[in-house]
């Protein structure tokens, strides 16, 4: 237990992600319209940040500009204290399910990235990550004929199969049904522990969030800001009954501005 | 069950046949060959050796005329519709050209290029270039935004990304496209023979008339063309059933 906090605190030295009054607003019929403003946000080495908040408050394109997709208006990223200026195969962004290439076998799927390694290597890892998300015996089946729940760890696995140092999900488990949506958030978490990415993981579930993050961004609506920071601090496997666990879950329901009755 | 599925088809086109050669016999102005009149004509073309001779000059035309629009097309298509602003220079007049028929072509294609081949292989590439230069277009501005990011985040050069996300992702679309530009280029060819050539099927027609009113061979001539067509369909077709292009059709 010692251990643990101390090892998050050594971590905790080490910036790996900085967001520096990052502000992005979106020209459409020559009005402006602010999507997020004034973000800015340091994240740790290794740390597990979730980046929560109802749906229309920026957080996908947050994500999108801490990847490279998007440049930002105003304000700056950097990684390991350089300038963010495009996607890099550093960091991998997971787009839900949707960005498997439906032309590709799983195996081609999760060896896409490793076009510069020779063949043989490419193989080993292909089968090592194929072993950890659990898809042996599909190597060479096409994602159309994969359940949701299947594609969305082929993705998983295509991003990890480059050893990235961050990873970005976005809403990676939504379209999933609520019994794969749980097993996969163990299987991330299992991927976390055993590999120390840093992650940036967006979220309109309040329960997944506390559920998996070192510390739970909360945003508000659009135009959005960061409304608060919660740490969670209880270390994995977390009991989602106990007694700290539901007063950290309710601040933010709080927070959010829902009272957490139906 | 699945053998008497498949033969109603046939036993459909028996019953109209028989049901043409009752009319065709019992009219007498002539109106119609019957189809065994249309069987002489065949077994007549066959005899003077020009069933295969006028097949394969069409083929020929429609071959060329094809594949030269497709080489062209294709890639100048796929370049207009990944780059936005190519797009925006090249549509008006894509826009204007499209819908000309291509048989308004022909007195031009004369003027160029002469009666023969090449002036019926001009107007098969004139049919067949417009409509697989949009289908390029289209099929290259729809693909998805997430593969293209997916493919820049693992840092493919832009060659690779070409090669690796457009080409995969618009193949499906494409061979839909030239599986239907190949029908209009076997239309275009009959035309283009009634006038710019004195070979092929589309002459056969227009020749079986004016030399003699032989309505057998007219006729006879609109079999063979309509047996190839639906050859050349289902030839084409069966490239849609390959495995890694089969995602691209199953959606609907």
């Amino acid at each position: 237990m010692v251990l643990v906090k101390e090892s998050v605190a050594a971590r905790a030295l080490k910036t790996k992600l900085s967001v520096e009054n990052v502000s992005m607003t979106f020209r459409r019929d020559g009005k402006s319209m602010p999507v997020f403003e004034n973000i800015n946000l340091e994240v740790a080495d290794g740390e597990f940040v979730c980046l929560l908040g109802p749906s229309g408050c920026g957080k996908t394109t947050l994500l999108n500009v801490m990847a490279g997709f998007l440049s930002p208006t105003s304000g700056s990223i950097q990684v390991d204290g350089e300038v963010v200026s495009g996607p890099d195969p550093r960091r991998i962004y997971v787009f839900q399910e949707r960005g498997v290439f439906p032309w590709l076998t799983v195996e081609g799927n999760i060896g896409f990235g490793l076009f510069k390694l020779p063949p043989t290597e490419r193989e080993m890892r292909i089968a090592h990550y194929v072993r950890m998300v659990g898809l042996q015996g599909f190597e060479k089946v096409y994602p159309q004929e994969l359940s949701g729940g299947m594609k969305q760890r082929v993705e998983v696995a295509r991003a990890l199969a480059v050893n990235p140092d961050m990873l970005f999900l976005d809403e990676p488990f939504g379209a999933l049904d609520s019994i794969t949506r749980l097993v996969m958030r163990g299987e991330l978490l299992r991927i976390w522990e055993a590999e120390r990415k840093t992650i940036i993981f967006v979220t309109h579930d309040i329960d997944e969030a506390v559920q998996l993050a070192d510390r739970v961004v909360v945003m508000s609506a659009r135009p959005g800001t960061i409304q608060q920071i919660v740490n969670i601090d209880i270390p994995h496997p977390r009991d989602i009954s106990s007694a700290h666990y539901l007063e950290l879950r309710d601040g933010i329901f709080q927070q959010i501005g829902l009272a957490h009755k139906i | 069950m699945n053998l008497r599925v498949r033969l109603r088809p046939l036993l459909f086109i028996a019953v109209l046949l028989v049901i043409w050669e009752i009319a065709a016999r019992r009219q007498s102005a002539h109106l119609l060959p019957g189809p065994w009149g249309v069987v002489g004509g065949i077994a007549d073309l066959v005899r003077h050796g020009l069933l295969l001779k006028y097949v394969v000059a069409s083929l020929f035309r429609v071959t060329w005329g094809f594949l030269l629009a497709a080489v062209l097309a294709i890639p100048l298509g796929l370049t207009i519709g990944w780059y936005r602003r190519a797009e925006m220079a090249f549509n008006p007049i894509i826009q204007i050209l499209r819908p000309i028929s291509p048989l308004a072509w022909i007195p031009i294609a004369i003027l160029w290029f002469g009666v023969g081949d090449l002036s019926a292989v001009f107007l098969i590439f004139i049919g067949s270039f417009f409509p697989l230069l949009l289908t390029a277009i289209n099929a290259a501005e729809s693909v998805p935004a997430v593969y293209v990011n997916a493919g820049r985040n693992f840092g493919l050069s832009p060659g690779r990304l070409v090669y690796q996300i457009l080409y995969p992702a618009v193949i499906p679309q494409l061979i839909v496209g030239l599986r239907i530009t190949l029908g209009v280029a076997w239309l275009v060819v009959v035309a283009a023979e009634m006038i710019a050539v004195n070979s092929g099927l589309g002459f056969l027609i227009v020749d079986a008339r004016n030399a003699g009113n032989r309505y057998d061979l007219v006729v006879a001539g609109m079999v063979i063309i309509g047996v190839i067509g639906l050859l050349l369909d289902i030839g084409m077709r069966s490239l849609e059933r390959a495995k890694s292009f089969r995602w691209g059709y199953s959606e609907d």
